[in-house]
């Protein structure tokens, strides 16, 4: 591996002076030797309690119906498929992380794509909730998926709705299985490692009886390879077939070829902003700036900078379209986004996804944490209000005006929302105590020492 | 006297370079049941030891059944037993099953290429006799193990033994089954 050894003007991706036994302590004792600060129990704590509220209004849910939410005609989604986007596109800059830097062979990924892939994991987790309470009764949704049935009935293949289900089952089940593959000889890293008994079983029943073989090794690697492989036209075509829920329709504003690349770049923009605002803290909390080093953080704002960009050609071919095609309900569209009553929430969408990030061409603030951190917060909350112009400002004046409508969410959506924000949290508060939040035997690869020198 | 059955005698290296030339002298004296330990995968240690791969095979398999199974079901509901007439389209509106189809493709693949890894490499596996050494638990974190095992042809206690310290080891175990 060639570049290992980064050029001088580069930050390097792991501090110099680590040897295998130094990598490997400085990770598994976070898990195994560290004891649990109280800032970890007071995060998880409020995380806890934040999922506790989402339990409560998804069970009054259940018992009211989908009508205490703000949802109405003509504005069928609102906040359930607004999120829903959201949350799925936060996911994808795992899998991107994990595989296709993986195939362009970015050795600098090695120390990021653990979390990042759990990021993932725990984001898809929280998309899924959205769409399956929005169908009004969860305990049907299995009705969605094709099965011999009493009722003779089979799914409709010809919808766009039908194909996400599969493209979203298909998603979190290969994130899972990546995922899982991946912390398997640091599963058993962990179990040699440990010195406390039940530690040392649920370890090792997860490790699979790892040993390291090199026949096992070289298996390994082809299977991650091809799992990567394979995982990269997924994640590209998830994220576009969430863009045919709205594309295959004729609602003026979704009726458009531009969405499946800008619904994609869009994805990664607000999944970097969110890998970013766990890795700043995370490396601080637990001091791993030796692993996730500022080229790590640079590397994260020129990716945002570059798919900010491909999101602002998005906006830019809309507003074009509107006027170019001639057809007087996109130009309405149009209008409607500049002037309309929501007008407010469109101008504050192209702040945040387009004139802030901007920022980003300063040296200065790329290596600034705070800074960077700010404006990853400001990218999250632009995603999510490009999500809900989109699907709001689309619905709710279409072609007839005496269907036109105000759509205003209740406490009920905010509850949720939050909630899964909450869920998020706990998740990953749970993952970085119990599992190795980087990826161990990915880091001894990238130490000088690892080269095996010929005789 | 009951004399526990030997699995194989196992030596350990400070470094993955020694390992490499270790294992290559190892296939070279001709001892052909052979494996090596790592805590990170060593592209020149699959070749050294020769290792076998049907991984791709496998993965290609489940990636074609996947991609099978998904168009037949679709053409099956929509043509066959579920038709549905929406505005005279044909029944069989084959761009409407791409999507799934590549969904179950990529799906069927990615169970495939992993399950098959962990079928080929005998996993899960809770005990093996490796195991039983009790430095065999550095394999996970900073050291690198030879192993010859007792049913190769050529193995014989003391002539393994000396064949092994030629190598230069840090250690040597035998590995009782």
């Amino acid at each position: 591996m060639e570049d290992v050894a980064v050029e001088n003007q580069k930050a390097p991706v792991i501090q110099p002076g680590y040897t295998f036994g130094t990598v490997t302590d400085k990770i598994s004792a976070i898990v195994l030797t560290r004891p649990t600060s109280t800032g970890w129990f007071v995060g998880f704590g409020v995380g806890f309690m934040i999922t506790m509220m989402m339990l409560f209004a998804i069970g009054y849910l259940v018992v009211k119906g989908t009508g205490i939410w703000g949802i109405n005609i003509p504005i069928g989604w609102g906040f359930a498929i607004v999120n829903f986007v959201w949350w799925i596109g936060i996911g994808h800059a795992g899998t991107l992380i994990s595989a296709i830097l993986l195939l362009l062979r970015q050795s600098w990924r090695n120390s990021i794509n653990r979390f990042a892939e759990a990021m993932t994991l725990f984001a898809v987790a929280s998309a899924g909730i959205f769409p399956l309470i929005h169908t009004g009764r969860p305990w049907l949704a299995y009705w969605m998926f094709p099965y011999p049935n009493t009722m003779n009935y089979w799914p409709q293949f010809r919808s766009p709705l039908l194909w996400d289900v599969f493209a979203v089952s298909t998603y979190f089940t290969i994130s899972l299985l990546f995922w899982f593959i991946g912390l398997v000889p640091d599963l058993a890293t962990l179990r040699d490692r440990s010195q406390n008994r039940a530690a040392q079983i649920i370890y090792g029943m997860l490790a699979l009886g790892w040993r390291g073989s090199a026949r096992h090794w070289h298996r390994y690697e082809s299977a991650y390879l091809l799992l990567a492989g394979l995982a990269t036209p997924l994640v590209l075509s998830v994220h576009t077939v969430v863009s045919f829920d709205f594309a295959i329709s004729i609602v003026p504003g979704w009726h458009t070829t531009i969405f499946p690349p800008y619904f994609v770049a869009g994805a990664i923009y607000s999944g970097f902003a969110m890998v970013l605002m766990l890795a700043i803290p995370i490396r601080k909390l637990y001091a791993l700036e030796d692993f996730i080093t500022d080229r790590h953080l640079q590397n994260s704002a020129k990716v945002m900078l570059a798919t900010g960009w491909i999101v602002a050609y998005g906006y830019g071919i809309e507003a074009f379209m509107g006027w170019y095609s001639g057809n007087r309900y996109d130009a309405f569209t149009l209008w409607n986004r500049l002037h309309g009553p929501y007008a407010f929430l469109y101008y504050l969408l192209l702040a945040c996804n387009i004139f802030i990030p901007q920022l980003l061409w300063i040296r200065k603030l790329r290596t600034s944490t705070v800074g960077l951190f700010l404006v990853a917060l400001v990218i999250l909350v632009g995603m999510w209000l490009e999500r809900f112009v989109i699907i709001v400002m689309s619905l709710h004046r279409d072609f007839l005006t005496s269907s036109w409508g105000m759509y205003y969410p209740t406490r009920w959506d905010w509850m949720t929302y939050i909630g899964t924000i909450g869920m998020f949290l706990t998740a990953m508060f749970l993952f970085v105590r119990i599992l190795p939040m980087i990826s161990i035997f990915e880091m001894r690869t990238l130490l000088p020492e690892a080269e095996v020198k010929a005789e | 006297m009951k004399t526990t059955p030997i699995y194989g005698m196992m030596a350990e290296f400070d470094s993955p370079s020694d390992l490499v030339a270790a294992a290559h002298k190892t296939h070279d004296a001709g001892y052909k049941k052979i494996d090596a330990y790592s805590p990170f995968p060593i592209e020149d240690l699959a070749e050294a030891i020769r290792c076998t791969n049907h991984v791709p095979l496998v993965t290609l398999i489940g990636a074609c059944i996947g991609g099978l199974s998904g168009y037949l079901l679709q053409y099956w509901v929509a043509v066959v037993t579920y038709p549905i007439n929406v505005g005279g389209r044909p029944y069989h509106s084959w761009p409407s099953f791409i999507i799934v189809t590549f969904e179950l493709t990529i799906l069927f693949g990615g169970i495939s290429a992993v399950f098959g890894m962990l079928a080929l490499n005998g996993l899960p596996m809770p005990y093996h006799p490796v195991f039983n050494v009790p430095r065999f638990a550095m394999a996970t974190k900073d050291r690198f193990f030879l192993i010859i095992f007792s049913s190769d042809p050529k193995y014989s206690p003391a002539g393994v033994r000396q064949f092994l310290e030629s190598l230069g080891p840090r250690s040597i175990s035998e590995v009782p089954s």
